[in-house]
């Protein structure tokens, strides 16, 4: 009744009722996987939001000052104005440290939620023809999702952020033929370089922001355009959308799952404890702490660069620095191969079909195997990034720790990936048996009759996969 | 069988009303002064009430599943392609008869965005040979983080020191360590025989690998640890690398005892300091 009056009023000004009303009747598929990206989303508008109120009380600058705020066993202290602002939001400003601590740990999430949303696009076939570019789009939107958490967590000028901007540095100084410049260039001079923390606050609350609504736009028009993916069940075919209407049901549960995503950063934004920088002290160049872990979503790369061998290339009057290998070629194959792997599978299969019906990842068992192993081969590396504290752990040398990664991450990842072909295959046939409702042999038992016809099947099969 | 009950929404309405307790709560909380852990157990009990109602009032009450769309066609018909490229090409016919003019708006354009790289020099000063040298000088004293010389006799053996040299205590990359070990400890490397007077040495700070501080020091094995990246240097044996990602030794500075017993260096560091750059030899 309320909506007459100002819908005709917009309508007579830009005619969109037709469009809105074939909007609110938009069907949605239902399936829990599916909230995956909506969690993410959510996570970044709470990012937004408690990010404009840090961005009130914030100094982004370099500029020693002595700090005189609340927090006692700091006081008298020389520290930048970064740092002294950074307290005074978790110390003196209402509601600062909630606020605070809840942006960093939606930051946490945002990047958990894109790479689980990640893992059901990838092991349900969910990136194959027609929705190769939003895959292209979502990968970036990861990218940029990690480049702001590291740039975020470098601004409070803190010593574990101080540590992680001068490794930045080092990696930046790796790269050939343009890093001394490049590095110059960045952070404004040689380590520690005043300017990098003002430049940080740009990007942090700026370009990288304004680039990722962009692309959260993009993503979402393409899937509004495109329509969701559906797993298959009776009734549910390639050429249509089960589920339920945007209006009122999907609209109204997915506003419950957005203040959900709050209720939970808030319990955490207030209950647990998030990168407490007061008690790390301010950066000192000369001062490190120990042990020195970044957040988790660079918990690979920290890995890589603890366990690459100490191998250095000095020849013809130049270096390549060690960090390069890890620091630069590793993230640069890995996300070469994720921005790439759609038109890769369609290469290895010859499958180029639409596809609106997604697949089970064991439909699929060498793609399954090959995530599974990459996943693995990740995972270790995020495990070894902490060598220093399994080492304490356990009380053996941390030299043993890295050996014994250095091992795994080779010889991990395959037998994983082949254990998981080998189930996914399993499960395969026990999917189809519960499918057929016959026992599996009754149907297999003739063509045992013919050793030549099952292989050629099993052929068949590794093209398709 | 009885007809099915018709849910009257008790919980949806008490979700929503402790939300809004919780808001009360909130406001409470904020006027006495705030409170973190409260703070954070009440939004999420404000939220987390809506949440629950919301889904709630969708589960109970609102039509849920089962319809069907059809997705349609999504690519346009060959013929709409057809006519797009038709329409496309019949205006770069246009163009293409003014190729000259063409090319020589693209000479423009390039040269405005060649033009547009060279304020980006600003951004940073030439590296030139910054990252070739310290702040440390031949005669330089060897003073602590605030400023204090040291003498020969202030380090008991086995001790270790974050030095500078004097003047220049805030030179990121002229942070030094001073360990002070049993002369017959110390492995001499060949061309330094001068340089570690009464078992001083000093060993750049900055790791080779990643430019962190090393900043762990074991006494017993004399062994120096990077904190970051977890490389092992080996205090008397040149802090060569033995384990971990690092490849070079730690840079090791030039000592000598003046004639009233305080530490100066010899000269500066003879290589250049921290982790490798493309032009460093």
């Amino acid at each position: 009744m309320i909506v007459r009056r100002p819908t005709r009023w917009l309508d007579d000004r830009l005619g969109a009722s037709s469009f809105a009303r074939t909007a609110l009747d938009k069907i949605f598929p239902d399936h829990w996987s599916f909230m995956l990206g909506e969690i993410a989303l959510y996570c970044f508008v709470v990012l937004v939001l408690t990010g404009i109120y840090l961005t009130f009380f914030f100094v982004p600058s370099s500029r020693e000052v002595v700090y005189q705020g609340t927090y006692a066993p700091l006081r008298g202290v020389d520290v930048s104005e970064a740092y002294a602002s950074i307290l005074r939001i978790s110390f003196d400003v209402r509601a600062g440290m909630v606020f605070r601590q809840m942006h960093h740990w939606a930051a946490i999430v945002f990047v958990a939620t894109i790479v689980l949303h990640l893992c059901r696009i990838f092991f349900t076939g969910a990136f194959r023809r027609p929705r190769e570019l939003n895959w292209i789009v979502g990968v970036t939107l990861l990218l940029l999702a990690i480049l702001n958490g590291f740039t975020g967590y470098s601004l409070p000028d803190d010593l574990l952020s101080g540590t992680g901007l001068r490794i930045a540095h080092s990696v930046a100084l790796s790269i050939p033929a343009v890093g001394t410049w490049l590095a110059f260039l960045v952070f404004g001079g040689e380590f520690p370089a005043h300017d990098i923390i003002s430049r940080l606050y740009v990007i942090h609350i700026l370009l990288v922001p304004a680039a990722l609504a962009t692309l959260i736009t993009v993503h979402l028009a393409l899937i509004w355009h495109q329509k969701h993916t559906q797993f298959p069940a009776p009734g549910r075919t390639e050429t249509n959308v089960v589920g339920s209407r945007l209006w009122p049901s999907y609209a109204i549960k997915s506003i419950g799952l957005f203040f959900a995503v709050g209720a939970v950063l808030g319990l955490l934004g207030g209950l647990a404890q998030v990168n407490p920088v007061w008690l790390y002290g301010p950066f000192v160049p000369q001062s490190v702490s120990s042990p020195a872990q970044p957040d988790w979503y660079l918990g690979w790369l920290e890995g890589a660069l603890r366990l690459f061998p100490n191998w250095e290339i000095r020849a013809f009057g130049h270096t390549v620095a060690n960090p390069f290998f890890p620091a630069i070629v590793l993230p640069g194959i890995t996300f070469l191969l994720l921005y790439l792997w759609p038109f890769m599978e369609q290469r290895l299969t010859g499958d180029r079909l639409q596809h609106n019906l997604l697949e089970r990842p064991r439909d699929r068992p060498v793609r399954t195997g090959l995530g599974a192993a990459a996943l693995t081969f990740y995972g270790v590396l995020f495990f070894a990034a902490s060598n220093d504290l399994i080492a304490r752990l356990f009380r053996i040398p941390v030299d043993g720790v890295t050996w014994f990664f250095r091992i795994v991450v080779i010889a991990l990842p395959p037998a994983v990936g082949f254990g998981v072909y080998r189930f996914m295959q399993g499960a395969r046939l026990i999917g189809a048996e519960s499918l057929l409702e016959v026992p599996l042999s009754a149907v297999i038992r003739p063509r045992r009759a013919a050793p030549s016809g099952e292989r050629e099947d099993d052929r068949k099969e590794e093209v398709r996969t | 069988m009885n007809a099915p009950r018709r849910p009257r929404g008790t919980s949806v309405a008490f979700a929503f009303a402790l939300s809004a307790a919780a808001s009360a709560g909130l406001w409470v909380t904020y006027w006495v002064g705030g409170q973190p852990q409260v703070e954070g157990a009440l939004i999420g009990v404000a939220l987390g009430g809506i949440a629950v109602g919301l889904v709630l009032l969708a589960k109970l009450f609102l039509p849920t599943g089962g319809l069907v769309e059809e997705r349609g066609r999504l690519a346009s018909t060959p013929a709409e392609q057809e006519a797009f490229s038709r329409e496309f090409e019949w205006g770069e016919g246009y163009l293409d008869r003014r190729r000259f003019l063409v090319r020589m708006l693209t000479v423009a354009l390039g040269a405005l965005g060649i033009a547009a790289v060279f304020p980006i020099r600003s951004l940073g000063p030439r590296p030139g040979r910054s990252l070739f040298r310290t702040a440390w000088r031949a005669g330089s004293r060897v003073v602590t983080e605030d400023g204090r010389p040291v003498a020969a006799a202030d380090l008991p053996v086995g001790g270790v020191l974050t030095v500078f040299p004097e003047g220049h205590l805030d030179a990121a990359d002229s942070q030094t360590l001073l360990i002070r070990m049993e002369p017959n400890d110390l492995v001499i490397q060949p061309g330094r025989e001068s340089w570690s007077p009464q078992g001083y040495v000093a060993y750049s700070k900055i790791c080779t690998h990643a430019g962190c501080p090393v900043g762990l020091y074991d006494r017993a094995s004399g062994r120096l640890f990077c904190p970051c990246h977890q490389s092992v240097f080996e205090a008397k044996d040149g802090a060569k690398p033995t384990a971990g990602p690092a490849s070079r030794p730690l840079p090791q500075l030039p000592l000598t005892v003046d004639a009233d017993g305080t530490l100066r260096a010899q000269r500066d560091f003879t290589e250049p300091v921290g982790p490798g750059f493309w032009n460093r030899p």
